[in-house]
């Protein structure tokens, strides 16, 4: 079988206010990528272009990306599924290169949510969402999944305790991650202060340490075919298995309110492609757009039985040093959830660890990484298992 | 002799705080809320019942749909209540939003502002009632049973 690999991995760092238009955000994944693949643009047969819609007035950015990244006369699109956005681009960049129809494509990712107030952030993100029949009633993403930690603590006793060590985590790597918008420490003691923001309630159960940061970034993955990858790279890193899949947007339709069930299809998928079990996971990034996203992400993806996820924090087994280290470049909650670049971030961390590049977050030797990036209220999952 | 102006059927943007929706096939719903009637569909086909109610049946493709009323009480899935608001929310704050689960359908809504917060669990009883908005906007709110 033919593999599909992946050449080049750049992001822009993930900050507040970048002080740049989108085409200039967008050449600062695409630079690295491209000087991280060590070829010349012509190389580039297509380009992808991800990010979630209505965060700036550029309408189809995929023209002017592509003109400004010398990307033209070749074709160009813009793809979206919210914040899953560019992992569903690697999916289609797979697809465009297995097929045959072109030898390498880029998939650009990225997201300028500083252009519009943290309110107006919070209405794009609830449109992201039914806007018939939940938007009118004020929602809001943290209260969305503040519905789903509600339901994971009264299906398992999860406690507010459990999710502030998932944070507690996350900033411990984001203070050593240079591309992380969010550089400080969190202490557990933090959530109990009532002078510290980070135990401000936004959505109960739900508090400002348990919520990502925005951020304006971007992220770019160059994938090939067998053939290219090996001329192009000394360490190409492989696709092994991709899976994907979607829900009810309404909650009304959902049954369960624990996990995701868009993980759990999307990761069984993926392990199936990859003739794996999550058991041979050696480093993962999952979609921790907030605490309890990481918590339920443990459970979907098999790293742990379902309520058993708070165990593997409590033991710090998701820790760079533990049995499964998981988002060891401080997460979306630390690093930054720029919406359209978040997948191409997160597939760049496991590409950089699989090829021990990973500086101070490496983890010892892993072969083969997973990356879960999840669009909207578990709307869109995808699941990406990449090897050496 | 200017053109008579069309009228537009955009009753839908009566529908909660902010509604982003005016125009839809299934502009009745407004005129039941303003008969304090909670109404889904149900396909004269395939007999499915939908709520939120719908135009079209997935099912059978049937769009011949009849109008059925959501009565009785369901319980207490999930909820938040929310200290941010997103814009154009700000001044009904602070409110929760919710899910019900009434056996064969769920309702996604808000729980009324008068149940105490100290009374509200998963689990519990609440029925649907449909609420005038400060702003004359209609939805619909969860009591208790």
């Amino acid at each position: 079988m033919e593999k599909v690999g992946i050449i080049g991995v750049g992001q822009s760092a993930f900050v507040r206010g970048f002080p740049g238009s989108i085409r200039e955000l967008a050449f600062e994944g695409f630079k690295e990528a491209m000087q991280d693949a060590g070829i010349p643009t012509k190389e580039i047969d297509a380009s992808i272009i991800c990010s979630a819609p209505e965060y700036d007035k550029q309408r189809s950015p995929a023209g002017v990306f592509a003109e400004y990244l010398g990307l033209v006369p070749q074709p160009t699109c813009y793809l979206e599924s919210l914040c899953s956005s560019s992992s569903m681009g690697l999916r289609f960049a797979y697809s465009l290169v297995k097929s045959g129809l072109h030898d390498v494509v880029a998939v650009i990712g990225f997201q300028k949510m500083s252009e519009i107030s943290s309110a107006e952030s919070q209405e794009r993100m609830g449109r992201g969402a039914d806007i018939q029949w939940e938007s009118p009633f004020g929602t809001m993403m943290p209260a969305y999944y503040a519905m789903y930690a509600r339901g994971h603590m009264e299906q398992y006793g999860t406690t507010l305790e459990d999710l502030a060590l998932i944070r507690v985590k996350a900033a411990t790597y984001g203070q050593i991650n240079e591309k992380a918008v969010y550089r400080r420490p969190v202490t557990f003691e933090m959530f109990s202060d009532p002078e510290s923001p980070m135990s401000n309630p936004v959505a109960n159960p739900l508090r400002v340490g348990d919520c990502c940061a925005n951020a304006d970034g971007s992220s770019c993955i160059i994938v090939a075919n067998e053939e290219k990858a090996k001329a192009f790279s000394k360490k190409p890193v492989w696709i092994l298995g991709l899976g994907a899949a979607s829900t009810t947007v309404n909650l009304a339709g959902r049954d369960l309110f624990s996990g995701l069930t868009v993980a759990q299809a999307a990761g069984e998928e993926a392990y199936k492609m990859a003739g794996i079990t999550a058991k041979d996971i050696d480093v993962a990034e999952v979609h921790d757009c907030f605490t309890i996203a990481e918590m339920m992400a443990y459970e979907n993806l098999g790293f742990a039985k379902p309520g058993e996820g708070k165990e593997l924090i409590k033991a710090k087994e998701t820790y760079k040093e533990g049995s499964i280290p998981v988002n060891v470049d401080g997460g979306l909650l630390s690093k930054g959830h720029p919406i359209g670049a978040t997948g191409g971030s997160q597939i760049r961390t496991i590409v950089l660890q699989l090829r021990g590049e990973a500086g101070e977050m490496q983890v010892k030797d892993p072969e083969i990484g997973l990356v879960h990036n999840i669009g909207g209220v578990g709307l869109y999952g995808n699941v990406s298992i990449l090897g050496r | 002799m200017g053109k008579k102006k069309k009228e537009v059927d955009d009753r839908f943007k009566r529908f909660g705080t902010v509604s982003f929706t005016s125009i839809t096939k299934i502009n009745d719903f407004i005129d039941y809320l303003d008969q304090g009637k909670i109404m889904g569909t149900r396909c004269k086909e395939c007999d499915l019942f939908f709520f939120p109610p719908r135009a079209d049946c997935h099912n059978c493709f049937s769009s011949d749909m009849e109008w059925v009323e959501v009565s009785g009480t369901g319980k207490l899935v999930t909820y938040s209540k929310l200290e941010f608001a997103p814009i154009g929310f700000g001044d009904d704050l602070p409110y929760a939003i919710a899910l019900l689960d009434y056996g064969d359908y769920k309702m996604f809504g808000r729980i009324a502002g008068d149940v105490p917060e100290d009374e509200i669990h998963a689990g519990m009883e609440m029925t649907a009632r449909v609420n005038t908005l400060p702003n004359g906007q209609l939805n619909y709110v969860f009591h208790k049973a």
